[in-house]
């Protein structure tokens, strides 16, 4: 069959010129790099816990500094931090709600008008709390000058603070891509897949189809720019794919199973931040040993956070180089701090035969319904984004637990609100 | 005169990689005669298949479970004779810069009909590889140590090994069941195996695993001395005084 024989060899070639020119793969992700540095500075994202609590944890700091310096004596230190905190507090908490409120719009202005509207906020909470104070006489006021300049010194320090941050994670960016790069796909599943597909062109031509294009869809992935939050079930398709591909090359070996029955799927997640620990897990997991093997995948909404837990097979002696599973985990915790802060974690560790990831990140829904690629949407409403009520694990819907995160709150009313 | 066919044996773990080549070799066989004598999803099972059949060269993956290519390439060279070893492997280049810097054949994934039909011509002409040449090659640790038994090839796993005793030109493998004799030497193996095996004496490793405890024992001329007792085997080992801190540093490690 000469044309069989044409499609392989045109594989071959294909191959060779990868294998050649790896450079090239790598080239489309180096270009955002260099060009993200305009982009930068942001305001920080006050709607993320590690931004409150750095806010809370400073300007209750300056407070005691404050008091310890103003007051006499140690034994006077207490009233002191007690007279400031009750002007402060509310001050404070005010500016933070509003903050809150106003965050997703401070984040498409300009990083200047952005700041001057932080600053202006710190001098209008100021004036309200004291005439609040002034008419209502609840607590000792305080000196309406003082606490102005006070206040737009720590708003600034705060600002200049969230700034050199931003700047030091930036270089971590690029960093952290680069790595992802070298860790993401590793070149030894491409060229296992391409033979592969070519011992199917013969013999199962359809199968080989199929084949080349889950291949295509993943490396569309692996080679756009990844900096947006992508939907998680775009990431889950994408691993549905990975995995087929890991399948026709592994057999009987690699077993897969997936609970995602309380999965919110339009969460939105890091690009890839579930593959390359799939991929882990079949390379130390799976590829060492002779027996087959499971992979299982475990996707479920918990108290305001979609957890992933990824257990594979612990192969104590397997020897492979571990180093690399480090790097993998280290490049998607990293990115999650990137995005999350605070509230994204990742934790490994082994139990009993098992090696397993835990993943945790805050649900925040994708206000666009418009899935990429396109994913069918139901009919009636978006029922099927919803986590189902009380799907395993305990599985809350987001409102019934408002309660204890109020952070999370506003975003999880608009989402219902949506539906 | 009809050549003799030339006897390959394929040895990767994933069926499609066996079966593609597979495929090419029949497409080689048009070029020359081949005959494919087996395929093997390991090392192990190629020394398996080897017991009956014999071939002249074998196409294995690099990284495969059980027992890898460069593990398999070793146990090869104990057989009469040994036959040719072509690597095939997905890995890319810098990862096999040994093997081009001491001239080991190796051919790339996906392999290419021309490349295997070069590598196949050239096979009447190479020579098998040395055990120098693979010692030189970033292998990790082995998991069989082979020993020739009645002109066969037969593999002991590490993990069965209780200890390792060197006699005259041999060494004494000893496992639960029973002994074996190999030809190579304690100091290497001591090397290869350190972290599974300890010394305790001169001519003796003994599997950590396999130690059951120590006891002192008198000897004629009252001098007193550590003897090893071990799980699995009626018998014990003496420690030298060279080698008595073993006796407390394994009491240490089992508190």
């Amino acid at each position: 069959m000469p044309t069989m024989c044409r499609i392989q060899a045109e594989f071959e070639r294909m191959a060779t010129v990868c294998r050649r020119h790896e450079a090239c793969i790598r080239l489309p992700y180096m270009r955002p790099i260099i060009r993200q540095n305009p982009d930068l500075p942001a305001l920080p994202d006050f709607r993320n816990l590690g931004t409150v609590l750095r806010i809370l944890v400073a300007v209750n700091g300056a407070a005691v500094i404050a008091a310890i310096v103003e007051a006499p004596r140690p034994e006077l230190w207490p009233g002191h931090l007690l007279d400031n905190l009750s002007v402060l507090e509310p001050q404070l908490m005010l500016q933070l709600a509003l903050l809150y409120a106003i965050s997703p719009w401070l984040a498409r202005q300009p990083y200047a008008t952005g700041a001057w509207i932080v600053a202006g906020m710190t001098v209008a909470c100021t004036l309200a709390v004291n005439a609040l104070i002034d008419a209502t006489h609840i607590v000792k006021g305080g000196d309406l000058l003082r606490e102005l300049v006070l206040g737009l010194f720590l708003c600034g320090a705060l600002l200049y603070y969230f700034r050199l941050r931003a700047k030091a994670l930036s270089p971590a960016v690029a960093e952290a891509r680069l790595q992802a790069l070298q860790a993401r796909i590793r070149p030894h599943f491409l060229f296992n897949s391409i033979t592969a597909v070519l011992s199917l062109v013969r013999s199962d031509p359809r199968r080989a189809e199929g084949a080349l294009e889950d291949m295509a869809d993943l490396f569309r992935v692996l080679m756009r720019d990844n900096r947006e939050l992508t939907r998680l079930e775009n990431e889950v398709e994408l691993c549905r794919q990975y995995l087929a591909l890991e399948k026709l090359r592994l057999g009987e070996r690699l077993q897969i199973e997936w609970h995602l029955n309380s999965m919110p799927g339009d969460a939105l997640v890091p690009p890839l931040v579930l593959q390359p620990l799939l991929e882990n897990a079949v390379y130390h997991g799976i590829e060492p040993s002779s027996a087959p093997g499971v992979v299982s995948i475990n996707i479920f909404f918990k108290s305001g956070d979609v957890h992933a837990i990824l257990r594979n097979p612990y192969q104590a002696n397997g020897g492979r180089h571990h180093a690399g599973n480090k790097m993998a985990i280290a490049n998607v915790r990293e990115r999650l701090a990137l995005h999350f802060d605070a509230e994204g974690s990742l934790e490994s560790k082994v139990v009993g035969n098992a090696y397993e990831v835990h993943l945790r990140m805050p649900y925040r829904p994708s206000t666009s319904t418009v899935a990429e690629p396109p994913v069918p949407q139901p009919a009636a409403g978006d029922d099927m984004q919803k986590p189902p009520a009380d799907a395993g694990n305990g599985t809350k819907r987001p409102p019934a637990d408002s309660g204890d995160v109020p952070v999370r709150f506003a975003a999880v009313v608009r989402k219902v609100s949506h539906g | 005169m009809v050549e003799d066919p030339l006897r390959v044996l394929v040895v990767d773990d994933e069926a499609p990689a066996r079966r593609r080549l597979r495929e090419l070799l029949d497409d080689c066989a048009g070029a020359m005669p081949l005959a494919i004598v087996g395929e093997a999803a390991n090392g192990r099972e190629a020394m398996e298949i080897l017991h009956a059949v014999t071939s002249d060269l074998v196409l294995t993956d690099i990284h495969m479970p059980e027992m890898d290519g460069l593990e398999l390439a070793r146990h090869l060279l104990k057989l009469q004779p040994p036959p040719v070893v072509i690597f095939t492997t997905a890995f890319h280049e810098h990862a096999l810069q040994a093997f081009d810097v001491h001239a080991v054949d190796y051919l790339m994934k996906p392999v290419r009909m021309q490349r295997l039909l070069a590598a196949l011509q050239k096979v009447p002409r190479l020579k098998p590889l040395t055990a120098a040449k693979l010692d030189e090659l970033p292998a990790s640790a082995r998991r069989f140590l082979s020993v020739t038994e009645r002109s066969r090839v037969v593999l002991v796993p590490i993990d069965e090994i209780v200890y390792l005793k060197a006699e005259l030109k041999y060494i004494t493998i000893r496992t639960a069941q029973r002994e074996f004799l190999l030809e190579e030497s304690l100091t290497r193996l001591e090397e290869e195996f350190g972290a599974r095996f300890i010394r305790v004496h001169r001519n003796c490793l003994v599997a950590k695993d396999a130690i059951r405890g120590f006891e002192r024992c008198v000897g004629d001329e009252g001098d007193a001395h550590w003897e090893v007792v071990l799980n699995g085997v009626n018998e014990t080992l003496p420690v030298s005084r060279r080698q008595q801190y073993v006796v407390r540093e394994i009491g240490r490690e089992n508190q």
